[in-house]
């Protein structure tokens, strides 16, 4: 398995949509191949147009507010001792997360193929908050699926969904959270897919999806590749790039525009969610070893029984809450190009303490389960070494469980 | 080889009425009740379907899912699947079996020894729900190696180009999915119109036998008489439901459910 140079890994697929020849495909449905299909060459169309391209960008600039910051943690780096620790603050952009790069994307989308109506999953709410922002500029309805678990402990974001117009579906089934959340946003596909748009919000799915939100995350390392270079003259000789990873949409566009560098120059490091530290339950299919399997249309490592039965998750961080991981982490972990570790729930939320405590910055939960790692490496790295983590959502929504769990004064 | 399957399509044509095939979850709601409901049926349904259940099923609709969430729960495994065909045949073993459910449960199990089991338990036919063609090509070409049937689906939204490579590469049996929606749906389209697709791919080639399913209830599978078979899954897995709710014993019910199906389309 190999990962090529010089073609952005979105095309590295096969003809069936397989990257590294196992991992990702189109395992859906017979009614849902023409939906898949159309989506595929609308967007491999569009994709070349210009014009399209200055529309996201203008939407990209305008609405959603880019670029956003890139700065350094000055007090942290010294209290750690160690690298520079830099953020990309993406939870700057218009709604506070990074999922609104793939929700704008896909409203454009659904705009140019006559769809009147869209629908998605969220988990920990940002997707879903996102999708509803967009559908909202771009005059769609809206349905959202969300666990009923995640809505209890995600409500900011619910009410968010529900002030932008969103009917928000709550999901009773099994875990009742991402996972169920994703199953019954494609079985309403499945049964509307002649009038509604669906939106996957991670670079998980059926293969176009994957493809479409890693384009249209990869917005963050387009913008990160340029700070960079303004602030030091060119890519860092030592650089490091911290992402959590759920689904992976942010990860996979914090990363993109690096990929053709040496990764002794530019090494990705993703951190899932480990979960409590006394469960045995967790979101780390990558860290952890979990065997190829497949989930919601693609072939990819998750968390499963000997059986094939999706195995229910556990972690703090509803974001993160996922069995399964992206068919392109999965190429990005077998060709060595990223290399995955997790964060315990603890050990997150100790690493939300030592940044709130530092900086003017809150990370939600989940870009704290990064933190975690590249606080704990950073100790141990030359002062040349320039760390990036990458702050893709905002705090605001998880108050209620670090109320819960810290104390008030840390809300 | 000799499918029994070919067999049950041929019986009900020369009775002038559509086979009756019926869809149950293997363990629902017990290993033991879901065998004695399919011995219970069998003389009155054409072909069984069997589901092997699955936790993250993308194209069921509640009632499936609520079937397949209490065979989970109630332990079945996919080898426990094997042994209830096995049984079964053990009692009526020229009915043919249908086993149906989702990929991952194939792959994670291996497929050569997936199909090993299918044969030596006797299944005569397998669908794959989310293994399209022509994803599905190689694993079905290993399902006719060994006689057994790989039913290919068909849907409203199939394209007619390719409605003519998939029915090229099928066996003998196609499944036609009457509309767009999961199982269980409520039939939201006219018979009328779900006959004139049906007749759309049984032009293409009137060999195949094809069986219409998704929506079909005591209420509607008269108007839709004159396909080579149909599917009832739903109402049957939400007649236990209901049964369980009312502490009222499955297998007579479910019985009585079939019975009723059987003599409307006679």
């Amino acid at each position: 398995m190999k990962l090529k140079k010089g073609i952005p890994v979105i095309d590295q697929g096969d003809k069936l949509g397989f990257w590294g020849g196992k991992f990702g495909g189109n395992f859906v449905p017979e009614t849902l191949k023409k939906p898949i299909e159309d989506l595929e060459i609308l967007f491999n169309k569009l994709r070349k147009d210009k014009n399209f391209i200055n529309e996201r960008d203008r939407y990209f600039k305008n609405w959603v507010g880019s670029p956003t910051r890139f700065i350094k943690l000055e007090n942290l780096t010294k209290h750690v001792g160690g690298a520079q620790i830099w953020s990309k603050v993406v939870s700057d952009a218009n709604g506070g997360a990074h999922k609104i790069y793939n929700a704008t994307v896909h409203c454009l989308l659904a705009k140019r193929s006559g769809k009147k109506v869209i629908c998605g999953d969220t988990g920990a709410g940002y997707a879903g908050k996102m999708l509803s922002m967009a559908a909202k500029k771009f005059g769609l309805k809206c349905k959202i699926f969300m666990g009923a678990k995640d809505i209890q402990r995600q409500q900011p974001n619910v009410r968010a969904m529900k002030k932008n117009g969103a009917e928000v579906i709550p999901v009773y089934s099994g875990s009742q959270t991402l996972v169920d959340a994703v199953s019954e946003c494609m079985r309403y596909w499945v049964a509307n897919c002649d009038k509604v748009a669906m939106c996957v919000g991670s670079t998980v799915g059926p293969a176009i999806f994957v493809r479409i939100c890693g384009w249209s995350t990869s917005q963050i390392s387009r913008e990160l590749k340029t700070q960079l270079i303004d602030e030091f003259g060119s890519i860092p000789k030592k650089l490091k790039l911290y992402n959590c990873v759920g689904g992976g949409s942010s990860s996979f566009g914090f990363w993109n525009e690096f990929m053709d560098y040496d990764k002794k120059q530019c090494e990705f490091i993703g951190v899932e969610a480990g979960g409590p530290a006394n469960s045995k339950k967790h979101a780390a299919p990558l860290t952890y070893g979990s065997k190829i399997g497949i989930l919601h249309g693609a072939a990819q490592y998750v968390n499963q029984n000997t059986d094939g039965q999706i195995e229910e998750t556990e972690s703090i961080s509803a974001g993160l809450d996922y069995p399964g991981i992206s068919p392109l982490h999965c190429f990005l972990k077998d060709t060595k190009r990223a290399r995955y570790t997790a964060a315990s729930d603890e050990e997150a939320l100790n690493a939300y303490k030592v940044v709130t405590k530092f900086e003017k910055l809150r990370p939600s939960l989940e870009p704290s389960h990064a933190f975690s790692v590249a606080i704990a490496e950073s100790k141990r790295l030359s002062k040349d070494t320039i760390v990036v983590v990458n702050s893709c959502g905002d705090a605001y929504k998880d108050r209620g469980i670090i109320e819960r769990r810290l104390g008030k004064k840390y809300v | 080889m000799f499918n029994p399957i070919s067999l049950a399509f041929k019986k009900a044509a020369s009775e002038n009425r559509p086979a009756l095939l019926t869809y149950t979850v293997a363990g629902d709601s017990s290993k033991k009740q879901s065998l004695e409901i399919l011995k219970s049926i069998s003389k009155k349904v054409d072909i069984l379907e069997i589901g092997f259940p699955h936790n993250t099923p993308v194209a069921d609709g509640s009632q499936i899912q609520t079937s397949s969430y209490r065979a989970i729960k109630n332990g079945i495994k996919i080898n426990d699947i094997f042994k209830i065909i096995k049984d079964f045949k053990k009692f009526d073993k020229n009915k043919p079996v249908i086993l149906m459910g989702y990929y991952n449960m194939i792959f994670q199990y291996g497929e050569n020894k997936f199909l090993r089991k299918c044969k030596i338990s006797g299944v005569n036919g397998l669908i794959v729900v989310d293994l399209p063609w022509p994803e599905n090509k190689k694993f079905a070409s290993k399902c006719k190696k060994r006689s057994i049937f790989f039913i290919q689906l068909l849907s409203p939204t199939t394209t007619k180009n390719r409605l003519k490579k998939i029915i090229k590469d099928s066996h003998e049996m196609i499944y036609f999915i009457s509309m767009l929606s999961t199982t269980g749906g409520k039939l939201k389209v006219s018979s009328k119109e779900i006959l004139y697709n049906y007749d759309k791919i049984k032009k293409i080639n009137s060999k195949k036998n094809i069986v219409i399913g998704f929506g079909i209830t005591e209420k509607t599978i008269k108007s839709l008489k004159k396909a080579d078979g149909l599917v009832v899954g739903s109402a049957i897995c939400k007649e236990i439901t209901n049964s369980i709710k009312k502490r009222q014993n499955p297998v007579t019910n479910v019985y009585n459910v079939v019975n009723r199906l059987r003599n409307k389309i006679k």
